[in-house]
């Protein structure tokens, strides 16, 4: 069924049957494509598969149920404002991905261009922010340096004058936001389904059996399943399926702590990061502030994290905004990361027929729809998508680390 | 992440006085070793789902480097050695 207006009335007034938005089937014996994660990525990918490259043998296999991983626990800010040469045009194309995703899914995500806003404290760091800034622009991506009187407009609530981070300007994406992450895994889900993806939640699997130098299929709680082409779309525990195979990443496991307020009026219009605290906060639609800061610095394969972190999220928040301290906090929840040695992702051929989708640190989200289509287009053609280039397994051993950051091969440090 | 960590040398302490560096798995390998040696020391993890050994320091107390053996799914710490102690230790096995 085809959502729209009018279908929203038919449904208001009991006049349309209700369907479940996608399809639950048994899996079927053999697949030309298994998809291992039902995540973001894993979703987006099946789709592309099947509307860009006309593969619709495709199965979804979730070892939860569908957004139960990182899709439905990140902080929904969508954004392209890198650097690198390497990333820039990936995360650009995934942004315009996000511009029309909703119609191209036919599924409301709420994409809320609202802006992101860096905040600035010092000389160094305005430096560093205008060359970001003049790199994206060179790569035709929106940009805007504001001075104090322009942030002072649009966030008065900040504590500009404060002692050791006192607010100088900040560097904005206009074109930055928000996405409601739950609608996209939804949306995806349901676009594949209807295109003829199997999506198959609580579907773990056990093992990848191994011919040489191909994968002939998985073995799953589910029972067997085999496939032509294996893509593993697992991050958190992208080290763990790739063991199955008998491949080791330069992947470390860490968690990431989110947290969300009570509901409030209208009070932060776009996304504010704090980068002298590491912290970033936007106001969801109904009305919590959503807010998170870094990792918590250790292997972790727990979905939950130390307090000692709380506390420095928190901290940093109030250093930033004083007046959250009045506000009080509803949730915090953890997310287990593929933290890369470069920070950045990788998307490339592992074995013959192993497809690998991993390392996204805790910059998944946001690339969901562009890491979809790279994926997919490595699994239809065999070679890595123009934009996606650079995110080859091979560029450790190569000297080519990928480090948005500079901060070397420590996973806890990107 | 377990709330307290016994150092060695200063009893059960809060595990905010102690910073961590990471996966204590990864050996230097030699000067000369080949570039492939040298690459999986750098980037090759194995990131295991249960027992982990780190290397911490005790930066609020002693200043000590010690490793610590524990669970990277249930936080539980196994053991907590002084950095010296485990490589003496480590050596002794590898005469054996």
């Amino acid at each position: 069924m085809r959502y729209s207006a009018l279908s929203l009335v038919a449904d208001a007034l009991g006049l349309a049957p209700r369907v479940p938005a996608w399809r639950s089937p048994a899996p079927k014996p053999a697949y030309d494509v298994v998809i291992v994660g039902g995540g973001g990525h894993g979703l987006a990918t099946a789709w592309t598969l099947a509307a860009t490259y006309g593969i619709t043998n495709v199965a979804v296999l979730e070892k939860g149920y569908i957004g139960s991983g990182n899709v439905g626990r990140n902080t929904t800010i969508i954004r392209s404002n890198y650097l690198l040469e390497g990333n820039n045009p990936f995360y650009e194309l995934s942004l315009r991905l996000w511009e029309r995703l909703e119609r191209d899914l036919n599924f409301n995500a709420m994409v809320s261009q609202r802006g992101v806003a860096n905040l600035w404290h010092t000389d160094g760091q305005r430096d560093a922010f205008r060359r970001r800034g003049n790199a994206m622009r060179m790569h035709g991506v929106d940009a805007e340096m504001w001075d104090v009187a322009q942030v002072r407009a649009r966030l008065p609530f900040l504590d500009f004058d404060n002692a050791r981070f006192p607010v100088r300007g900040a560097l904005v994406q206009p074109r930055g936001g928000t996405v409601r992450h739950d609608a996209v895994a939804w949306g995806y889900a349901r676009a594949a389904s209807a295109l003829g993806v199997d999506i198959i939640p609580h579907c773990e699997v056990t093992a990848i059996r191994r011919d040489g130098d191909r994968v002939t299929g998985v073995e799953t709680t589910r029972g067997d399943i085999l496939c032509d082409r294996l893509a593993l779309a697992t991050a958190g525990h992208s080290s763990r399926s790739a063991e199955m195979a008998g491949i080791r990443l330069p992947i470390e496991t860490h968690v990431l702590q989110a947290f969300v307020s009570e509901g409030l009026k209208p009070l932060i219009p776009n996304v504010i990061t704090f980068g002298a605290g590491h912290f970033y906060v936007s106001q969801s639609d109904k009305g919590g502030l959503v807010f998170g800061g870094d990792i918590d610095g250790w292997n972790s394969y727990a979905q939950r994290g130390g307090l000692a972190t709380v506390e420095h999220v928190v901290e940093a928040g109030v250093a930033m905004m004083p007046g959250l301290s009045r506000v009080k906090l509803l949730r915090g929840w953890g997310g287990v990361m593929d933290m890369s040695m470069d920070g950045s992702p990788i998307i490339d051929r592992a074995l013959a027929n192993l497809y690998l989708n991993a390392g996204w640190c805790y910059g998944g989200f946001k690339a969901t729809p562009a890491s979809g289509l790279c994926f997919a287009h490595l699994i239809a053609t065999g070679a890595p998508h123009a934009v996606a280039t650079q995110f080859r397994l091979d560029r450790f051993d190569r000297g080519a680390a990928l480090d948005e950051k500079g901060a070397g091969p420590f996973p806890n440090l990107h | 992440m377990a709330s307290l960590i016994a150092c060695p040398h200063c009893g059960p302490r809060p595990r905010e006085e102690f910073s961590v560096r990471g996966d204590a798995a990864p050996l230097r390998p030699a000067p000369d070793a080949a570039p492939e040696a040298w690459l999986a020391y750098l980037h090759a993890r194995e990131n295991p789902r249960g027992p982990h050994r780190e290397h911490w320091r005790h930066e609020g107390g002693c200043g000590r480097w010690l490793v610590v053996a524990r669970d990277t799914a249930t936080h539980e710490v196994f053991s907590v050695t002084d950095v010296q102690a485990a490589a003496r230790s480590a050596a002794r096995e590898g005469r054996e």
